[in-house]
């Protein structure tokens, strides 16, 4: 069986092939001004996901002003620090089209597959962040990362198909155990003694992988996909056994840093929420840092959200649904104030990509990242006036800190703006009226 | 390699006996089904840490807290059916086998555990290693292992022990390779003719062993149900009998009882739940796990030790307590888990008044006669509330001038919105007769200084309070056919579909007339026809295999040259 040898690889960056997502981001291959590599390939791009549940409040979250240096209304006032690397778009509709169009369902699934749902359990196919990995994200140690901060497992925004969600870390400390636990291949060690039992481990892995086939002749055909993803899964665990047997090449900006001693409390309310988020947030730059994956997806909240303003009776769901309006404010101060607790995760999210030096720039120069939600206004289930986010310059090629109105039209169009900007080369995204091939031309570089 | 399982099971002696078996085992009057499609079924976590535990013993520890299947027609087991494994999972069930196969082959394990000693522990002995894990395979496996498997494995064992001059370290590493196989984590059965219905398909032997032990044990078979399968008895009308009655008097009935019951009524949600801090301080993960302790407790009592109609479930006040929970029962602090019995006068009336119902279906900081309504339709009786309209206008509610002292009043408000009033007049009603508990499931009278009212009506039966709802649930009759469908649709892996109907109707009469005993609902269902059955017609399609010589491609240079092309920029 022919496996990865890094040495070819080296030896093909160097014969001028943009084999540059192979390995780990080496310092000692960047040029001159540290922007981009020796064979004149560019920094590796990364692509990331943030979701969170229950949409804003539009007049108090849409900026007045569109384009460059949009004002902050004040449910992203703590947008402030980082605004200039965001990109929003507001005015965006989700289109159920004759599609049942479930609550606090359809939205998201549309934002992240382009497809409207037929009903509110099924995913239509693969999650954008999945079809992007499958682009970037096949020689890293993981596919994709993906994580949550509320604690529970079964939040995720992330399908590989149909049947196959992509289940999030939830606990800090075990995601500290599964990036930098004691399979993690430092690539500042020291010493390099590989583990002797993980290569017998990865010759039994070739006899299992037999038996998948063998198998899929005895299941019908839905089955056959099931043990095919199965399969995919075990290439990507021989694949992980395969990089612990090579020495790693090593990177800067990788320093793990020491484990949590415990996890923090895994209640709901707001504030533990906003801590585990922190520290999930941490881990996942630093396994960017570390080059373990290029695939990202960070949920902080499921889409009806659950959760809690202590002292308060009801979680964010029920408050958007059942919170008068303040006659004075205009709005619903306690849906509002969970709103905003979500957008200032999201500024500590983007902020913590700034904190790792990459070439002249820093990490979030080479990642683009895609923010969506459920609702536009929740308190109707409104499907339109939904807010989008990004932020990153995608390795230059997009520019940040603008606010575009998107007019009503598909929101898709970010999503497959992203696509795009990713080298999905696909000539358009989504069905109905979700479809589109129109990229979001503000943004580009 | 061969087709595994076709080969083993039908190529021999099992296809002889079946030939002199006499009828098949539907009791008389079962209505023809027309059975299920061969399920592939993932593993989940309790079946998998059980069943390691059923085959090396409770000390050796299996961690692991795999993704949970979504949730399909009420059930998780339906959605294990059905859910492909990512790759998250499968390092998750790797860590878990280098645990497990690490243990067994220790120094405080191996004496007994393997079955011989190597003639050197240095070095590969493959006669050992063939002895151990061709008899731990079948058991991992739920079947017997082909020559060319057993061969494999040994290869593998063979290898690690020269590579890594220690004959244990070697084996361990082939266990882990068995311990993370599809053969493992997945549960597919095959289907084969049945010869006591010309023209028609069952379960093939080891397929009906696995469908019978995940039903009624939620672990794989044990040594006796494989030997019931491999020597034919298990597809006798009589031997499928003693082996499912032998099954339902095993202590680990109670493993398989307590998971049926823990999937019936989402109780997956308690890893989850999280109440509000400072209104219900008292509350926290703690009581949590204790509230869903308490009503598996009483159900395995009730229904398995004492062997009492399930309907009684939803009146009765026997119960445990413990300390966690006293203080939310206001009573005093026992020891640890104490069998207890509300007084005749008390509120405390069946599993809706135990902390688990009334704290899984509230909000964090409060009741809601909208949420346990809602519950007690969809868990319990198997009806659908539609959920809110999209556009849905909150204005009634939202209207900031109103102050409603109690939830009645409040939900009330819903009824005079047209979209909103048809749902909640199907939930509402139940739900408000809960009122005299709180979202943490403690008593109160009073709400805001206004005496609760806790009447209500439950499909016409009218009532003055939770004992009378419970009362009138007790004597619903989709309490007991709910129950029915959910068993039949848990083991038989797949949501029971209309043309079941005359099925499971037929099974709701021997229920009603056993007295709505558990254990004889289990076995007429593990005893049917329909259980067993497959499809007609059914055979998977054809598969054409991969030409590539039997080499799999690694992540190789073929596919780095793909990728960099596509991503060339």
């Amino acid at each position: 069986m022919k496996k990865l040898s890094r040495r070819r690889v080296l030896r093909g960056m160097v014969n001028g092939s943009a084999v540059s997502i192979a390995l780990p981001l080496l310092n000692c291959f960047l040029n001159e001004n540290g922007t981009a590599l020796a064979s004149g390939a560019p920094m590796p791009v990364r692509f990331g996901t943030w979701g969170y549940g229950l949409g804003m409040t539009a007049n108090v979250f849409v900026p007045k002003k569109t384009g460059p240096d949009y004002d902050l209304p004040e449910e992203i006032a703590s947008w402030a620090s980082v605004k200039q690397h965001i990109n929003l778009f507001t005015n965006a509709t989700a289109f159920p089209d004759d599609a049942p169009n479930p609550c606090h369902y359809t939205g998201w699934v549309i934002g992240r597959t382009g497809v409207a749902p037929m009903d509110g359990k099924t995913i239509p196919g693969e999650t954008i962040d999945v079809t992007i990995a499958n682009q970037i994200g096949r020689t890293t140690r993981f596919r994709s990362l993906t994580a949550t901060a509320n604690a529970d497992v079964r939040t995720t925004y992330s399908f590989e198909n149909s049947t196959t969600p992509n289940s999030p870390e939830w606990s800090p400390l075990q995601f500290y155990n599964r990036l930098f636990g004691p399979e993690f291949p430092d690539p500042n060690a020291t010493t390099f003694n590989p583990d002797p039992q993980v290569r017998v481990r990865k010759s039994v892995l070739s006899g299992v992988m037999d038996q998948t086939r063998s198998l899929m002749r005895n299941v019908g055909a839905e089955d056959r996909q099931r043990l095919d993803q199965y399969f995919s899964g075990l290439r990507q665990l021989e694949n992980q056994f395969a990089q612990r047997l090579e020495k790693p090449e090593p990177i800067a900006g990788c320093r793990p840093g020491e484990a949590p001693i415990s996890d923090p409390p895994m209640d709901k309310t707001a504030e533990s929420v906003a801590l585990r988020h922190r520290m999930m947030t941490d881990l996942m730059v630093m396994a960017l840092a570390c080059d373990q994956t290029r695939v990202f997806n960070m949920a902080y909240s499921s889409a009806a959200s659950a959760i809690i303003k202590p002292g308060y009776e009801k979680p964010h769901h029920t408050t958007t649904h059942e919170e008068p309006i303040d006659a004075q404010l205009g709005y619903q101060p306690n849906a509002s104030w969970f709103t905003r607790r979500a957008m200032e995760s999201w500024a500590e999210f983007v902020s913590a990509f700034t904190t790792v030096k990459e070439g002249d720039g820093t990490l979030l120069d080479n990642v683009l990242i895609y923010a969506t939600t459920d609702h536009g206004y929740a308190r109707m289930h409104s499907m339109d006036g939904m807010p989008v986010f990004t932020a990153g310059r995608a390795g230059g090629k997009v520019k940040t800190g603008i606010h575009v109105d998107l007019e009503g039209g598909a929101g898709t169009r970010v999503g497959y703006t992203a696509l795009r900007l990713m080298g999905v080369d696909t000539p358009s995204w989504g069905t109905k009226s979700n479809r589109t091939s129109a990229e979001v031309g503000e943004i580009l570089a | 390699m061969h087709s595994l399982l076709k080969t083993t099971v039908r190529g021999t002696a099992i296809g002889l006996l079946a030939a002199v078996t006499l009828v098949a085992c539907s009791g008389p009057g079962e209505p023809e089904a027309p059975g299920t499609e061969p399920r592939m079924r993932l593993i989940t976590t309790a079946q998998y840490i059980n069943s390691l535990k059923y085959v090396f013993g409770p000390s050796v520890h299996t961690q692991g807290e795999f993704s949970p299947a979504a949730r399909t027609d009420g059930l998780l087991a339906n959605g294990a059916a059905i859910a492909g494994v990512n790759t998250s999972q499968l390092e998750q069930f790797q860590r878990a086998a280098a645990s497990a196969a690490a243990q067994v082959v220790n120094e405080e394990h191996r004496d007994y555990l393997i079955p011989c000693k190597p003639a050197a522990e240095d070095a590969a002995d493959n006669a050992c290693a063939e002895k151990f894990l061709s008899q731990t395979g079948r058991l991992l496996f739920r079947r017997a292992l082909t020559d060319e498997e057993i061969g494999a494995y040994v290869a593998s064992a063979e290898e690690g022990a020269t590579s890594l001059n220690n004959f244990y370290t070697g084996l361990a590493t082939a266990l882990e390779g068995m311990l993370i196989s599809p053969d493992l984590l997945f549960v597919v059965e095959n289907a084969e003719p049945d010869p006591d219905n010309p023209g028609q398909l069952r379960l093939d032997a080891y397929s009906l062993a696995s469908r019978l032990s995940y039903f009624l044990w939620n672990a794989s078979p044990d040594d006796k149900l494989l030997t019931a399968a491999e020597s034919g008895e298990l597809q006798t009308e009589e031997g499928r009998a003693r082996a499912v009655d032998r099954m339902l008097a095993s202590p680990r009935l109670e493993a398989g009882v307590r998971a049926f019951f823990d999937d019936m009524f989402a109780f997956d949600d308690f890893n989850t739940l999280s109440k509000d801090p400072l209104i219900y301080p008292a509350f926290t993960s703690v009581t949590a796990d204790a509230a869903r302790e308490q009503t598996l407790r009483t159900v395995v009592k009730h229904l398995i030790d004492d062997q009492k109609d399930y309907r009684d479930l939803y009146t009765t006040r026997s119960t445990f307590i413990s300390p966690e929970l006293a203080v939310l029962y206001e009573m005093p602090a026992p020891a640890g888990w104490t069998p207890y019995t509300f007084p005749d006068d008390s509120l405390r009336a069946g599993l809706l008044t135990q902390i688990s119902f009334l704290t899984l279906h509230s909000h964090p900081g409060r009741s809601s006669p909208t949420l346990r309504g809602a519950a007690l339709r969809e868990v319990l009786l198997c009806q659908h509330v539609p959920p809110p309209p999209p556009n849905v206008d909150f204005s009634a509610l939202s209207n900031p001038d109103s102050h409603y002292p109690t939830q009645r009043l409040r939900v009330e408000a819903h009824l005079e919105t047209p979209s909103c009033a048809g749902c909640h007049r199907i939930t509402d009603p139940m739900g408000l007769a809960l009122e005299n508990f709180n979202g943490e499931g403690r008593h109160q009278e009073t709400e805001n200084g206004v005496l609760i009212d806790a009447s209500g009506n439950l499909d016409g039966v009218e009532f003055e309070n939770v004992v009378g709802l419970a009362a009138a649930l007790r004597d619903n009759p989709a309490l007991p056919s709910c129950l029915v469908q959910r068993v039949y649709s848990y083991g038989s892996g797949g949501p029971a579909g209309a043309e079941e109907n005359l099925l499971l109707t037929y099974f709701n009469e021997k229920f009603a007339a056993e007295g709505y005993r558990f254990p004889d609902l289990l076995r007429q269902i593990a005893l049917s026809d329909a259980f067993s059955r497959v499809v007609a017609g059914w055979t998977p399609p054809p598969f054409e295999e991969e030409p590539d010589g039997g080499e799999q491609p690694d992540t190789s240079e073929q596919e780095i040259l793909t990728m960099t092309r596509n991503t060339a920029h």
